[in-house]
């Protein structure tokens, strides 16, 4: 099954014979790069990706730069969970287009407390619950996905809870390229017992490593925990090294253990200022290991505009240190589950930002001394302070019984508020079973002691072999759960992807959410309630206000409401414009040499807009000239007077016009103006009348008595291939000459 | 439990005084490696539940046979000996294949004979 460019990707069809499917390969990829520069359109990057993308979406402004895409050099990430995975895929597929390649997906809230593998596809809460169904299928989607964009995609969940080793098998045999690993997770933010997290964690380590996957450690949610976030640097640099040095011990390589790092604090504080020699100390200390650049979600609200700027300054904190990865929060986060637009957003963000900072470190250079080495230096040895006490205390598990860590205070300080655990207590305490003598595990890539007779060569020589070394022996358990799973979801909202209804959609297919912005001249307080009376009278279901923000205490706030459509619209009852097909310009050069053709162009009325006008006119431009039309241009603020009488003057054979002010409708109102006066001089029979700007469109002009108008992103031949055919038509020949022109091209 | 307290950063720090940046970058991993060597010392000498779900899972047992046979030999006192371990002493014992003995392991087929395989009572 390929994909199409202008196809949605079949999810049932995806579904088929999803039993026997087998990941494409196994494994983290990093984006290649060399060190040489690369030229990219008219540019010389230093710092991108060495290879473009088949398929994908520039950025908008690249329409100024023969649309390029150059991929910067480090791994995007965006994170995705809507609840139903087959809805992520969709979304997937979006992010993948605009630049990401590294596709996370969230679990269902409560699914680190179940003991074994979650089996099928029920709906989850906040998340996915993972299952090897669910696992397979995106994974089938993304190996897809991948040839469709041209760029290997890292697809990464999460091995913790108390099923972490079964977790991280499937993982290993379903081709997950990265996963989340850090048992101090379990124990600080899942209350699992500690010891069962880190016998556990042994054990999963090994597996993910044997499959090449990406580990990335959990130290940044004790950022999101504080109250004052930036105050537990220290114990962030303990956490790490504890994950870290662990890791490796159980097996991991260095470059497979990636320390998820966030700017720990936000604007409007001085937030450089604190980030940024946290950044570098830690890169100091955890020199070879990758870095997993995570965006601040503490600091943002449901302010879109603000958590945007934020993370811009998160992206400079990258670049002005480094980032293997650099993960995205999207813009939303702070006042919904995140709608699948603000991922692609979030994505653009990134890579915007990457390639306008490209080359920063050729230019600037971070000073040995002062400011950031020294605050540098104080947070190691603060770090260092704490692992002391650590060891003091009598080790990491009595440590944790204390509560030292996740405490507000900045160490040594403490505010006596840390999260304490029971060394004994929380979900599987007393589970651990001490491994005998005789013990034996007759499988690959196990950790810990086992008492494997010798003579073999491989333990799963045993058996036969296992499951990471033959696919075939892995046992597929599709659904369990006759109602709740993707199959009838699916069946539910099939007219919405497949029989021509089309609905707006955040989250999931057919789910009709839209978001109203508007700002309603008074207080806060009012709007909020005038503003879902309004979004209600619109006729949409379940508003709700989900951003306000004052302007002024009584002059205005603006608002942003969403709401339910609960109705659809029927693909078969849309009567959608044919997409009118340029004349070939060879032909278009012929047809001015046999016939020539002589335009009038000018911007009217009090506009001084010359650059759009031009780009349709002048030869170096690629505009009418280079065709042989012979262009009277006469200017900017040109009255429609002098328009016409030039147009008489020469015996034009068409008249261009630009506007591109559009205040109280004066574009309108001067295309009128030049209709009626040609109509007035008895020459409109003999005009071509066209006009074009950034608020012109076809629809508008033709109202406006013109015979064609064009908007943004027009070029020169969109403009000689219209007027010739208009030509054509008022000689009454344009169904020959086009049907001559299609038999021409088809020999 | 760890009580409130001011912070006393500068009069700690002067014992790093001394130290250049490498030093003190050894530093923090020696004392990291103090901190982890226990806990990756016990991981190798225990197992879980979880841990031999995940041998059962790699010898192609699915997961809710593999839970299913784990919590009948926890239940045994068994676990320590490794599951798969278990399984395969019995295949041997009754001459038959793996997956079937896993599964009569669960179905309570061998509830009393299964301490036996270790030679204990
Ligand atoms: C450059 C620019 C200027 C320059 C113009 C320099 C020059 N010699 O042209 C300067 C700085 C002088 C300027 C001044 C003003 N500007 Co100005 N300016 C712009 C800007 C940044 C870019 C416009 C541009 O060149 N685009 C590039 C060209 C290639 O695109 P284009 O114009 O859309 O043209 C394309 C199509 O529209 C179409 N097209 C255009 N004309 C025609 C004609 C025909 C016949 C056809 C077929 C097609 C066609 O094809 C072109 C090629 O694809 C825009 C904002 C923006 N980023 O878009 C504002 C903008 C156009 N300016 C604007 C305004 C309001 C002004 C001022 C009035 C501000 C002021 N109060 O002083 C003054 C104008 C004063 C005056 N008397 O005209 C507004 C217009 C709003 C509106 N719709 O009414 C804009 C949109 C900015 C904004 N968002 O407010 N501006």
């Amino acid at each position: 099954m390929d994909l199409k460019a202008d196809e949605k990707i079949d999810i049932e069809k995806l579904l088929e014979n999803i039993k026997d499917y087998k990941p494409k390969r196994k494994g983290w990829k990093w984006r290649p790069k060399t060190q040489n520069k690369k030229k990219v359109g008219k540019f010389t990057y230093s710092d991108i990706s060495d290879t473009l993308l088949n398929n994908s979406v520039p950025l908008p402004s690249a329409s100024y730069f023969n649309d390029i895409d150059p991929q910067p050099e480090p791994v995007i990430t965006t994170e995705i969970a809507s609840g139903r995975f087959e809805d992520d895929i969709r979304r997937m597929r979006m992010a993948a287009w605009h630049g990401a390649d590294h596709l996370m997906v969230i679990r269902t809230a409560g699914q680190s407390h179940y003991d074994g593998l979650i089996e099928g596809t029920p709906e989850g809460v906040g998340g996915v619950p993972i299952s090897r169904k669910q696992i397979r299928a995106t994974r089938k989607a993304l190996d897809m996905i991948e040839e469709e964009v041209g760029r290997p995609l890292n697809f990464h969940s999460y091995v913790s809870g108390v099923a972490g080793p079964d977790i991280a098998v499937m993982f290993a045999e379903e081709g997950v390229n990265g996963a989340h690993q850090d048992p101090q997770y379990n124990v600080l933010y899942r209350n699992v017992n500690m010891q069962r997290s880190f016998v556990d964690a042994a054990v999963a380590k090994k597996i993910m490593a044997s499959a090449d996957m990406l580990q990335i450690d959990g130290a940044h949610n004790a950022n999101a925990t504080a109250r004052d976030a930036w105050k537990v640097m220290p114990e962030l640099f303990v956490q790490h090294a504890i994950n870290a040095l662990f890791s490796i011990k159980a097996g991991m390589p260095k470059e497979n253990i990636a320390l998820s790092t966030v700017p720990p604090t936000g604007t409007p504080a001085p937030a450089l200022k604190y980030d940024l020699p946290y950044a570098v100390a830690l890169r100091e200390l955890f020199e070879g290991f990758k870095f997993r650049a995570q965006q601040n979600t503490k600091y943002i609200t449901s302010d879109t505009r603000e958590a945007t700027v934020l993370h811009v300054l998160n992206i400079l904190l990258s670049k002005l240190t480094s980032a293997d990865i650099q993960s995205t929060i999207t813009p939303d986060e702070g006042r919904n589950v995140p709608w699948h637009y603000n991922n692609v957003k979030a994505v653009n963000t990134a890579k915007q930002t990457f390639l306008g900072l490209d080359g920063l470190n050729e230019m600037i250079e971070l000073k040995k001394d002062g400011y950031v080495s020294e605050k540098a230096r104080e947070l190691k040895e603060r770090a260092i302070l704490f692992m002391e006490e650590i060891i003091n205390k009598g080790g990491y598990y009595k440590a944790v019984e204390d509560g030292l860590f996740v405490d507000s205070g900045y160490y040594p300080a403490r505010n006596g508020d840390g999260i304490s655990r029971e060394i004994e207590g929380g979900v599987g305490a007393g589970t651990i079973v001490k491994r005998d003598k005789e013990y034996m595990a007759p499988v690959c890539e196990h950790f810990g002691y086992n008492n494997l007779p010798n003579e073999i060569e491989k333990p799963c020589d045993l058996i036969g072999g296992c499951t990471l070394h033959d696919h075939s022996k892995i046992k597929y358990i599709d659904e369990l759960d006759a109602s709740d799973n993707v199959e009838k979801r699916l069946a539910e909202t099939k007219e919405f992807r497949k029989d021509g209804k089309i609905k707006p959609e955040v989250e999931w297919a057919g789910d009709g959410w839209i978001n109203v912005t508007m700002l309603l001249p008074i207080e806060k307080r009012i709007a909020n309630v005038a503003g879902l009376e309004i979004v209600k009278n619109m006729g949409l279901k379940n508003p709700e206000v989900i951003h306000s923000r004052t302007m002024h205490p009584a002059e205005g706030t603006l608002l942003e409401v969403k709401g339910r459509v609960d109705f659809s619209i029927d693909l078969d009852n849309l009567e959608i414009p044919e997409v009118e097909e340029n004349l070939d310009e060879d032909i278009i050069r012929n047809e001015i040499k046999n016939n020539p053709m002589k335009v009038v162009a000018a911007t009217v009325g009090n506009d001084e807009h010359s650059v759009g006008m031009r780009e349709i006119i002048d030869i170096k431009h690629g505009g009418l000239e280079k065709f042989g039309i012979k262009t009277k241009y006469l200017g900017t603020s040109v009255s429609i007077n002098k328009v016409v009488d030039a147009a008489i003057e020469i015996d034009a054979d068409a008249v261009l016009i630009s506007t591109i002010i559009t205040h109280n409708d004066i574009h309108r109102t001067n295309m009128k103006k030049l209709n009626n006066l040609c109509i007035e001089k008895g020459i409109r029979d003999d005009l071509i009348l066209v006009s074009g700007g950034t608020q012109v469109n076809n629809d508008i002009a033709l109202e406006s008595g013109m015979d064609a108008g064009f908007g943004p992103g027009t070029n020169g031949t969109d403009v000689a291939s219209f007027i010739v055919k208009e030509r054509w038509k008022r000689k009454g020949i344009l169904k020959d000459k086009l049907s001559e022109v299609k038999e021409e091209s088809e020999e | 439990m760890v009580q409130e307290r001011k912070d006393d950063f500068e009069k700690k720090r002067q014992k790093f005084k001394n130290l250049n940046n490498e030093q003190l970058n050894k530093k923090f991993w020696e004392l990291a490696e103090k901190i982890v060597d226990p806990l990756i010392n016990m991981a190798d000498e225990y197992t879980s539940p979880s841990i031999e779900r995940s041998v059962l899972l790699r010898m192609g047992f699915d997961s809710l046979e593999a839970k299913a046979i784990v919590n009948k030999i926890n239940s045994k006192n068994l676990l320590g000996k490794g599951a798969g371990n278990v399984i395969l002493k019995l295949a041997k014992r009754e001459n038959m294949d793996i997956h079937k003995a896993g599964i009569e392991i669960s179905d309570g087929k061998f509830d009393d004979s299964l301490v036996n395989l270790f030679g204990g009572e």
